[in-house]
């Protein structure tokens, strides 16, 4: 990469941001609730990708991880009183916890037998939530009610402005981190893992680590942003983590780009809006317009959106005397 | 064998089966330090095999491997890299999504440090160690004339520069000893002659020992310090080049495949 994609991008990043911050101020209160939704959709197919796109481990089952963030941040906040903020370490770290243990078994299935084991982890979690015994702290199938924020220090924005915002820069914080560690020796490691696990393991990367850690970082991802995604609710129960929610993440980064860290936001825009977009078109059969767009999308996008856009920058900034 | 003490290699009544196959028989031979020893044999010999058993990838069901006078057979497959045991594959065992560049940086990975959360955070050792990652990687790169293609992800290249990108990865981790794996395969004329002054090279300047398993006998016999025969898993011959090519047990199991 030589300066001039690196200046493009950071062009096109500072544009992105800007636009972050106006949009609040221009579209309604429901939409900017959507948006950032969306935004902890984004830190969700984030941690998603990392695990499933860069280190090649299939998880059918990140909805419950996405559970678990929201059950966390929703218990600590109705039953202990912890402030709706401090809340995301708490369910980050107990989803790095949970994910890491179930990595360590998983380390033993490839491919699809993993995608059936995490399979099964999606399809016990709404269970698991209505659980009799568990039902002083989860509320059983009535779920928790939480209460909506309110902006600090006499900031002039509304409830739902301030929750994008306060969201958006969770976001910002979770994607550099995330760009962190998959630029250097890490990013490799697990790339290498997808690609030739022997031959990585021979160049001295311990894939059993790599593989649990990457589980427990991923699900750290996708805890922080179901407790996000519940305090933008201001909700849990059960049936919000079902398979569908798995599946829909597992969407999410196909259709946003596989093993790329902008395909998270394009993906997130994508799960969160589309469906929207398919009911208005036919209020009869919106899941069947949504799945043309799929087809659509992976006909016109093979390497999903941002491939799209990495191409279509290519062929627009590119000069005559190109190395 | 060398008066100065322990090898630098020693395999010890290896032996390894699959199933009813016995591809490894109470294999024995050493490899002194800053040596060029050639591993040679007819297909199915079990050449390979026992790379596989040096680099861990396989578990012999005999025998002891000593590194440096360290047993290794213990040691974790991860860990071997870091011993300086470096090796190449037959058949090619690249990360094919990866830019040639990144390949080579892989290399590095046992000789890094900085974990998942240093990474995380962007903290300045990581920057440190990355800088010196990838000197070392295009160091080797130029070493190898890979410098034109550093970029390009390496599943586009032709088979012959594939093979200088592994040699380029299995240098960066510094080995001590670096095991080929037919180096030759595939190669011209030519670029044999160019492989040969590179092997003398790796040993001569970068000071590495080298175990080579070829079938390309000109430039076994004519880089190699002594050589080593495998047939049907066992040590048929153990010598000085020209010795182990007379041989009448080495002619033997040559005649029929390629000529000795
Ligand atoms: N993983 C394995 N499972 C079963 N048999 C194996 C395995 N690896 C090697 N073998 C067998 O062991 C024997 C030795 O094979 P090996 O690949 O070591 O030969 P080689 O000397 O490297 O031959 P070539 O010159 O053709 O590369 C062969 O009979 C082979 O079929
Ligand atoms: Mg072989």
């Amino acid at each position: 990469m030589d300066m001039t994609d690196r200046t493009w991008r950071r062009i096109g990043l500072a544009a992105l941001l800007a636009l972050a911050c106006l949009l609040p101020f221009l579209v309604s209160s429901y939409r900017t609730f959507q948006l950032t939704s969306a935004l902890s959709y984004a830190i969700a197919l984030l941690g998603l990708n990392i695990l499933t796109g860069y280190n090649g481990q299939i998880s059918l089952g990140h909805g419950a991880f996405y559970a678990i963030g929201a059950y966390v941040a929703a218990i600590l906040m109705d039953r202990f009183g912890v402030p709706y903020w401090a809340t995301l370490p708490a369910a980050g770290a107990v989803c790095l916890v949970i994910g890491f243990l179930f990595g360590l078994p998983a380390l033993r299935l490839e491919g699809l037998y993993l995608a059936l084991a995490t399979f099964a982890l999606a399809l016990a979690t709404p269970q698991i939530l209505k659980y009799k015994l568990l039902e002083d702290w989860t509320g059983g199938v009535q779920g928790i009610v939480i209460l909506k924020p309110d902006p600090p220090f006499g900031l002039p924005l509304d409830q739902d402005q301030w929750l994008y915002f306060f969201t958006l820069v969770v976001a910002i914080v979770m994607f550099w981190l995330g760009r962190n560690l998959l630029a250097g020796r890490i990013g490799r490691a697990l790339v290498a893992i997808r690609d030739h696990p022997i031959a990585a393991e021979t160049m001295g990367v311990d894939t059993a680590f790599y593989k649990a850690t990457t589980f427990g970082v991923s699900a750290l991802y996708t805890g922080v942003a179901g407790a996000l995604g519940a305090i933008v609710i201001q909700f849990v129960a059960p049936d919000s983590f079902t398979l569908f929610l798995s599946i829909t993440l597992l969407v999410g980064i196909v259709v946003g780009g596989l093993a790329s860290i902008s395909g998270a936001l394009w993906g997130a825009l994508f799960i969160q809006f589309v469906p929207n977009v398919a009911d208005h078109i036919s209020k009869a059969a919106p899941w069947a317009i949504y799945g043309l767009f799929l087809i659509a999308f992976m006909y016109l996008m093979p390497t999903g959106i941002a491939g799209f856009l990495r191409t279509l920058a290519a062929r627009l900034t590119r000069r005559p005397s190109r190395r | 064998m060398s008066a100065e003490g322990t090898p630098l290699l020693s395999v010890r009544n290896v032996s390894i089966r699959f199933g009813g196959i016995v591809a490894l028989d109470g294999v024995s031979f050493d490899v002194a330090a800053g040596t060029i020893a050639g591993l040679i044999g007819p297909n199915g010999a079990g050449k390979t095999t026992l790379f596989n058993c040096l680099s861990r990838l396989y578990r012999p069901t005999g025998g002891a491997i000593l590194f440096e006078g360290m047993p290794i057979l213990a040691t974790p497959r991860h860990r071997i890299a870091a011993l300086g045991l470096g090796r190449t594959f037959q058949n090619l065992a690249l990360f094919r999504s990866m830019s040639v560049l990144d390949n080579v940086r892989i290399g590095a990975h046992c000789r890094m440090r900085q974990g998942f959360l240093a990474h995380a955070l962007a903290l300045p050792a990581v920057r440190r160690e990355e800088e010196a990652a990838r000197a070392a990687a295009a160091e080797l790169v130029a070493l190898l004339d890979l410098q034109p293609v550093a970029d390009v992800p390496v599943a586009a290249l032709p088979f012959g520069t594939q093979k200088r990108v592994e040699l380029a990865r299995a240098l960066v981790t510094r080995p001590k000893l670096l095991l080929l794996d037919e180096p030759a395969g595939g190669l011209n004329h030519e670029e044999v002659d160019q492989l040969r002054s590179l092997i003398r090279d790796i040993r001569d300047r970068i000071g590495v020992t080298v175990l080579l398993v070829e079938h390309h006998m000109s430039l076994v016999m004519s880089v190699s310090d002594k050589v080593v025969a495998l047939n049907f898993g066992r040590v048929i011959a153990d010598g000085p080049p020209a010795a182990v090519q007379a041989d009448p047990d080495v002619v033997r199991a040559y005649l029929g495949t390629e000529a000795a």
